[in-house]
Formats: structure tokens, C-alpha cells, sequence
């Protein structure tokens, strides 16, 4: 039977302003865990009664890192926890990105660019790791560069390409079999839409406020191209059926 | 140590069940929770055909609780029939289907289809506040209550709970009313209609701008209409609303419910069924209770 996971924080340190990179020793549970999965994270203040879903962003062994964005009363509790705090958890939750074994663009918007770190270690194939960010705090991406070759691209054009990720795509002409994004939904959007015109196998990794974390409460839907199978209806269960989706299943 | 309760004629081998919504249809929990352990299963509103439900965001946390406007999202009754009670009938446990619908029509062809089916138990859901028709329409007024109560119980096969809305003036009056309607157990409080604001986007959180509150935050409340339904009527109450621990449950069933539902707490203790029984039975002995019918509206 499954149950949530009393862990540990292993360390705690801010990559940029409010990004902040958290290694947590979780038990046996992680040593399945494949990228693209999230865990929920509970806070210790009773009256934050919702554990937080927070993407993987490394997995090794037992252990796992959470690069998380501080959004609310609640991650800036997380922030606050060092090394030795005693936390819980569940997971790993969700279904992960399927590896495949063919020429991967790997697309991140913000703080959806850590949880494609464990997917670009992983990934066997040729690789290239499309970043985007609003200006010139580039966090992690010095440790995807040692899997994969990086294009940044920045909003206030401080770093790299002035723009989105799409625009670095296009400007590079940059080619694939397959895609793999996570990132704020107008992005997943435009990432769709150019999959769909170039004929790429598209994987999108979604985001929306959760409840139970296990597919119970059907908080976090999205809207699914198909009358989904468990639902009855044209909605997916993101923390159930996702966060991971081939991108034609979902309308955005 | 006798911890079984009768609802109607139905034997519940504990008093603790799950609140409708919070649990699906058992399947997501029963990784986390042997299911064979809890008084009840009640599932999430099934209405006669499926439901999409609301936009999203359909949730928001609030302090000690949350909002939450799913909008009854159901795969209707027909998946539900070939999947969740065959699903749910693995177990020993009692089976409680919670019923909703836009009309009153919706709801007695959802409670015919019911009648062979092997369920114990049909709670009847008067008091969603997020959804625009049906709902809880039919739970604001007590000639409403009493009127869809009569109906349903013309057809219904099994024992009917009715769950009264906490957004009324006067719980005992609605009370009265579904038990003059002729139902056989009551069951409260659903969620208070609440809102959210985000200051930065100067917008609502929730999508349906309002949503129904629930968490520890609204156990008071809910405390005090459960007591005072209870005292309203002669048949058994169902009580519930922000119940987390064993110490909770036993306030409720103090106050004069028959059993309890656990619903947010849920999210917070993926086991936090089994936390509320074994703390009921720790209680029992340390107490020297005998049989927890002692407890029942003890104060």
C-alpha cells in the first residue's frame, strides 16, 4: 500500500531571485521515478491544508531535487526549510515523459525548464535544449549544457536571443523528431502550434492548481481533444493522466 | 467494543465514511487506504448523463481550508454502473452513491437506475452551490426539501440520506423538512459558498467566481448545525465539515451524529479515514466505551 513519505531535506540554496533548488531524501518510493513526474509537498503550517505540486527536476536514487519558484505563502515556507528538516510528501506522482530514442528539442519557459534537466540526462538520442527566460538569471543552465547543447533566449534580451523560445526555433532553424515542453500555456500553445505545422511528435508537460494530487478530486482538468476515458467526458485529470501529454490529446 | 453503527437498516461496521466528492469512486485512494476498513464509501455525485463541470481554476486554498468548484463533474451514470460499483463492490464496505442532478426528473431516473444495482445506501445531493441549476435549488427551501425528498423516496429501492445545505437561515427547519419529505437519515453540512480575490490580478480566483468552502476551518459551523439538526429530527444525522482527526469525529458524534464523513482532510492524509477510526477505537477504551451508541448526542 501506498502511503505519503516522511523525508528529509538534504540542502536548501536560491539559484536566482525566488528560484530556489532543494534536495530531499525521500526513501525508496524515487528509485522508479522517471522525469516529468512531480511530487506534492506538504507545508508545516496547519492552516496551508493543500501539499503543493513541485516537479522533479533531478532524480537520483532515493534522492530528489526540486527546483521550485516561490508563488505563494506556501513555497516561501519551503524556502525557509534546511538541512535535516523533517517534511512529507507523496509521490512520485503523475505519468513522466516518454524517453524516445530520436532528435529531441527539449523546450522550457521559466519554471518549467526544470523538470526537462532529468529528461535531457536521460534522453538517448542527439539533443538540443531550447530555454527560455526573463532576463539574464539563467538558472540550470550550465547543468543542461553538460547533456546538451543550449539556446537561450530572454524577454528583456539580456542573454542569448531577445524573444520566446520560438523565436530561437525558428531563427535557428532548429530540427526534431520530437518534442518535449514545459512552461507558462501560452508557450505550450505556440509549441503545439508549431509541431502541428512541422509534423513533430510533441509532448507537453501541463500546470494547474491540484487538490488531492492523485486524480480523486478532479480540480486540475484540462481539456482533452477526445472524450476521455476514465472522465466520461472532454477533460483529463493533469496529476492523474498527465502532467504529460501528447500534445494533440488536449486543446490549450 | 462494539463500533457499529445501523443507518436505516444498514450496518456500518465503524461510524466513519468518506464525504462525497473527496474520494472519487474509491479507486485513486484504494492505493493508499484499505478500503475494506471504513464504514462507507460515498462516491462522487453521479447525475444521469455525464457532466463536464466547471473551468478551471476550480480550486483555491484559503486559510485552514480551501474553496473548491468542481461543478459535479460525472461520467454519468451509465460508466459509473459498469465501473465503480463493480469496482467497489470488492471490498467490505458499504457502498453510499451520491446523487445529483439539474431537475428533479434527473435525479429519480439516476435513483431508478439504481434500484437493482448492489448499492446500500442513496444520498441525495440538494446543496451544491456550484453548479447553476438543480443543486441546491432544491435545498434552500423547505417546501423544496420536503417535495424532492417525497419524490425520490416514492423510487428509491434503498434507504435515503438527504444533504442539507449549511447556506440557509435555519438548518432544524430544513431538517424537519426532509424528514417530513420522509427521509431516512440527514446528512451535513455541504460546503459554504465562499470567494477568493487576487489583489495582483484584481480578479476572482476560481473560474465560477465563488466556490463551497471546506477544511478545519469550518468545523464550528458545521459542529453547531449538526447539532442542531440532530436535535430537530428523530432520524439519524450524518455529520460532518472540517472533521481531520479521531478527536473531531468524536465531537460530532457527541453533538449527535450518527456517523461522520471525511472529506478535505483527505488531501491533507491520504489516510486520514484510518487515523479517524483507530483514534475513535483509542478513545472507546480509554473511556471504557462499550458500544459507540453510548456517544451518540452524549452532550
Amino acid at each position: 500500500m501506498k502511503s505519503q513519505i516522511e523525508a528529509t531535506v538534504l540542502s536548501q540554496r536560491q539559484l536566482a531571485t525566488g528560484i530556489y533548488d532543494m534536495w530531499i531524501e525521500a526513501g525508496e518510493e524515487m528509485t522508479g521515478a522517471r522525469p516529468g513526474q512531480f511530487v506534492t509537498l506538504y507545508c508545516e503550517d496547519g492552516a496551508r491544508i493543500l501539499p503543493r505540486p513541485i516537479s522533479l527536476c533531478e532524480i537520483d536514487g532515493t534522492r530528489i531535487r526540486l527546483v521550485y519558484r516561490t508563488a505563494g505563502a506556501g513555497t516561501r515556507e519551503f524556502a525557509q526549510w534546511q538541512a535535516g528538516r523533517q517534511v512529507r510528501l507523496m509521490g512520485p506522482l503523475g505519468n513522466g515523459f516518454p524517453i524516445r530514442e530520436e532528435n529531441a528539442l527539449l523546450i522550457g519557459g521559466g519554471i518549467g525548464i526544470p523538470p526537462l534537466l532529468e529528461l535531457a540526462k536521460r534522453l538517448p538520442g542527439q539533443k538540443t535544449a531550447v530555454l527560455g527566460y526573463r532576463d539574464r538569471e539563467l538558472f540550470l543552465r550550465e547543468e543542461f549544457s553538460l547533456h546538451a547543447p543550449v539556446e537561450i533566449a530572454t524577454e528583456d534580451g539580456s542573454a542569448g536571443v531577445k524573444g520566446n523560445v520560438l523565436d530561437v526555433i525558428r531563427q535557428k532553424s532548429l530540427e526534431a523528431q520530437v518534442i518535449y515542453a514545459c512552461g507558462p500555456t501560452p508557450m505550450l500553445r505556440a509549441v503545439k502550434a508549431y509541431a502541428l505545422e512541422k509534423k513533430i511528435r510533441c509532448y507537453l508537460s501541463l500546470e494547474e492548481r491540484m487538490a488531492c494530487g492523485i486524480g480523486a478530486c478532479l480540480a486540475c482538468v484540462c481539456r482533452s481533444t477526445e472524450v476521455d476515458e476514465h472522465t466520461g467526458v472532454h477533460n483529463k485529470r493533469i496529476c492523474k493522466d498527465g502532467p504529460v501529454f501528447e500534445a494533440r490529446e488536449v486543446e490549450l | 467494543m462494539n463500533t457499529s453503527v445501523n443507518l436505516a437498516g444498514v450496518v456500518l461496521k465503524n461510524p466513519v465514511m468518506t464525504a462525497s466528492g473527496t474520494f472519487g469512486s474509491g479507486a485513486e485512494y484504494g492505493e493508499y487506504v484499505d478500503l475494506n476498513r471504513l464504514g462507507a464509501v460515498v462516491t462522487k455525485g453521479v447525475a444521469n448523463v455525464p457532466w463536464e463541470g466547471n473551468p478551471t481554476p476550480r480550486v483555491a486554498e484559503v486559510t485552514g481550508g480551501m474553496l473548491n468548484a468542481i461543478g459535479l463533474q460525472n461520467p454519468g451514470i451509465d460508466v459509473f454502473c459498469r465501473r465503480d460499483i463493480p469496482y467497489l463492490r470488492q471490498f467490505d464496505t458499504k457502498i453510499i452513491v451520491n446523487v445529483c442532478g439539474k431537475t428533479e426528473n434527473d435525479y429519480l431516473e439516476v435513483v431508478e437506475r439504481l434500484a437493482d444495482e448492489p448499492v446500500d445506501l442513496l444520498e441525495i445531493n440538494i446543496s451544491c452551490p456550484n453548479v447553476k441549476e438543480g443543486g441546491i435549488a432544491f435545498g434552500q427551501d423547505p417546501k423544496a426539501v420536503e417535495h424532492i425528498t417525497a419524490q425520490i423516496k416514492k423510487k428509491a429501492r434503498q434507504p435515503v440520506i438527504m444533504k442539507l445545505s449549511p447556506n440557509v437561515t435555519d438548518i432544524a427547519e430544513m431538517a424537519r423538512a426532509a424528514e417530513a419529505g420522509g427521509a431516512d437519515i440527514l446528512s451535513l453540512i455541504n460546503t459554504l459558498t465562499g470567494m477568493k480575490i487576487d489583489i495582483h490580478r484584481r480578479s476572482f480566483v476560481l473560474a465560477n467566481k465563488t466556490g463551497g468552502m471546506s477544511g478545519p476551518a469550518i468545523k464550528p459551523i458545521a459542529l453547531r448545525m449538526v447539532y442542531q439538526a440532530a436535535h430537530a429530527v428523530q432520524i439519524p444525522v450524518i455529520g460532518m465539515g472540517g472533521i481531520v482527526t479521531a478527536e473531531d469525529a468524536i465531537e460530532f458524534i457527541l453533538a449527535g451524529a450518527a456517523a461522520v464523513s471525511i472529506g478535505t482532510a483527505n488531501f491533507m492524509y491520504p489516510d486520514a479515514t484510518l487515523r479517524v477510526i483507530e483514534g475513535i477505537e483509542a478513545y472507546m477504551r480509554r473511556y471504557g466505551v462499550k458500544d459507540i451508541g453510548e456517544l451518540v448526542g452524549a452532550v
